[in-house]
């Protein structure tokens, strides 16, 4: 039950694109079409997920028993960015129609805030290992659930009469806004 | 001390372990790519400038050797030598290719154009062509910010002391890159060694094309009426001259006295 609500409350409760503001930049990035959005999401979150399992075993197995927890943020951003570099590597020997795919998501998202930020967040509550992946799953679920929404609301924009200043991006932010603003309603239902 | 000691240790090591890692990784998962690509792409000039058609020289050189149907010639800044060595290594026969030059279509200098209004915006053609077409007065000519300048990938252009570019024939390998980043499309790519060419880009009428500016072209025709080989147009009260013919036939060009207001230049020198 514990994991189900942990797992509820990432994916929508605690979005991390519409109530924590992370990720915005391949939020707005790569929300314009749907089958692009559909990729970004799946590769975040298979990233977020692999990626979380190594930190945690990194932050409990190194991190912690040396007293480095400050270097926390430092070695995770080294740690993701080489396993994405690795995961490229994998894929495009042992898929290379996935790579074709999915590929270019993959070097884009190296550096991300939100990948980042489950790996610390994960640290920050000191969950267990199943539970952090839990929580990665659910996040990254939460990321395409939010990206899909958005492209899927920007392809009808593309059909409407949008005045000429608010055009492309500025209209994106207005939807946004109001997504996020939705997505307030689940606020308070669980608490962590 | 010991922590600072610690976390060098312990960066280095995670660093390590990773680059290990990776180099083992670039080696277990190496993909075999034709060595060819690596051969072609080598050959070709690496300006990037995409007038191939592709996102770059890599690219096309993949392309050229692994799909049959995309012909050798395409590198326009590498010309005829280039195109003839990708021919050869690719087993595909090059059909000829034109050598092209950019060419700046305005002379509409910044101390006697009209100004519409004081820019103070980004130091970029596009940018300022956005606000009411741009700050001269003529909304045809030479923004004069430079954008075709700082887009050529081969170094061949300058920014002239009179705001207006200049393309330097030796280095300028015709790629075009410069006549499709201008707002105005005032670069044309043209044959080189033609003799003369109509230097104005305005499509005004000559009423108000004279206001604007002293050296345009008013689309009187007086040229057409001189030409013996019927080698200039008007179109949209613009003058064109058509390189080709110049080039083939004429010696002693009679359009250059016509012209009122010397918008057609000699270029022979």
């Amino acid at each position: 039950m514990e994991y189900v609500t942990l797992f509820i409350s990432a994916v929508i409760v605690n979005n991390f694109v519409l109530t924590k503001f992370l990720g915005l930049c391949i939020f707005f990035g790569v929300s314009k079409n749907l089958s692009a959005s559909i990729g970004m999401g799946m590769a975040v979150t298979s990233v977020m997920t692999l990626s979380s399992m190594l930190a945690w075993v990194v932050y409990n197995f190194v991190l912690v028993p040396l007293n480095l927890t400050f270097m926390t943020t430092a070695v995770f951003v080294l740690l993701i960015a080489s396993f994405v570099q690795l995961l490229e590597m994998v894929i495009k020997k042992q898929a290379p129609a996935l790579y074709n795919m999915w590929g270019i998501y993959l070097l884009l998202i190296a550096t991300n805030c939100v990948v980042l930020a489950v790996p610390l967040l994960n640290a920050e509550s000191s969950f267990s290992f199943l539970k952090s992946v839990v929580y990665a799953v659910g996040s990254g679920l939460g990321f395409a659930l939010a990206i899909i929404l958005m492209a899927s609301l920007r392809e009808k924009l593309r059909l409407a009469d949008v005045p000429k200043p608010l055009e492309g991006l500025g209209i994106a932010f207005i939807l946004a806004g109001m997504l996020a603003l939705a997505f307030t309603g689940f606020s308070g239902m669980i608490t962590l | 001390m010991e922590t600072a000691l610690l976390v060098v240790i312990v960066m280095s090591a995670i660093g390590l372990i990773f680059g290990l890692i990776l180099a083992f990784a670039d080696k277990k998962f190496s993909i075999e790519v034709n060595p060819l690509i690596h051969i072609v792409d080598d050959i070709l000039p690496k300006g990037q400038c995409g007038s191939c058609g592709y996102a770059g020289c890599l690219a096309y050189a993949e392309a050229v050797v692994l799909n049959p149907e995309v012909t050798p010639n395409l590198c326009i800044p590498g010309k005829k030598p280039v195109a003839d060595l990708v021919a050869e290594l690719t087993g595909k026969s090059a059909p000829e290719i034109e050598p092209q030059i950019a060419q700046v279509r305005c002379k509409n200098t910044i101390t006697h154009a009209i100004k519409k209004y004081n820019y103070a915006g980004v130091e970029d053609c596009i940018a300022a062509s956005l606000i009411q077409g741009g700050p001269k007065g003529c909304e045809y000519g030479c923004v004069g910010f430079g954008t075709c300048v700082h887009s050529c990938p081969f170094g061949a252009m300058t920014m002239g002391t009179d705001h207006l570019p200049l393309v330097d024939e030796k280095k300028c390998t015709g790629c075009g890159k410069c006549a499709t980043v201008c707002p105005k499309a005032i670069i044309h790519m043209t044959a080189i060694g033609a003799p003369v060419a109509v230097l104005c880009n305005s499509r005004d009428k000559g009423v108000i094309a004279r206001k604007l500016c002293s050296v345009d072209c008013l689309g009187c025709g007086l040229c057409t009426k001189s030409c013996r080989y019927d080698a200039i147009t008007v179109e949209n009260n613009l003058a064109v001259v058509n390189p080709k013919i110049c080039l083939e036939k004429c010696s002693n060009p009679t359009c250059l006295e016509k012209c009122p207001t010397g918008a057609i230049y000699d270029l022979r020198q």
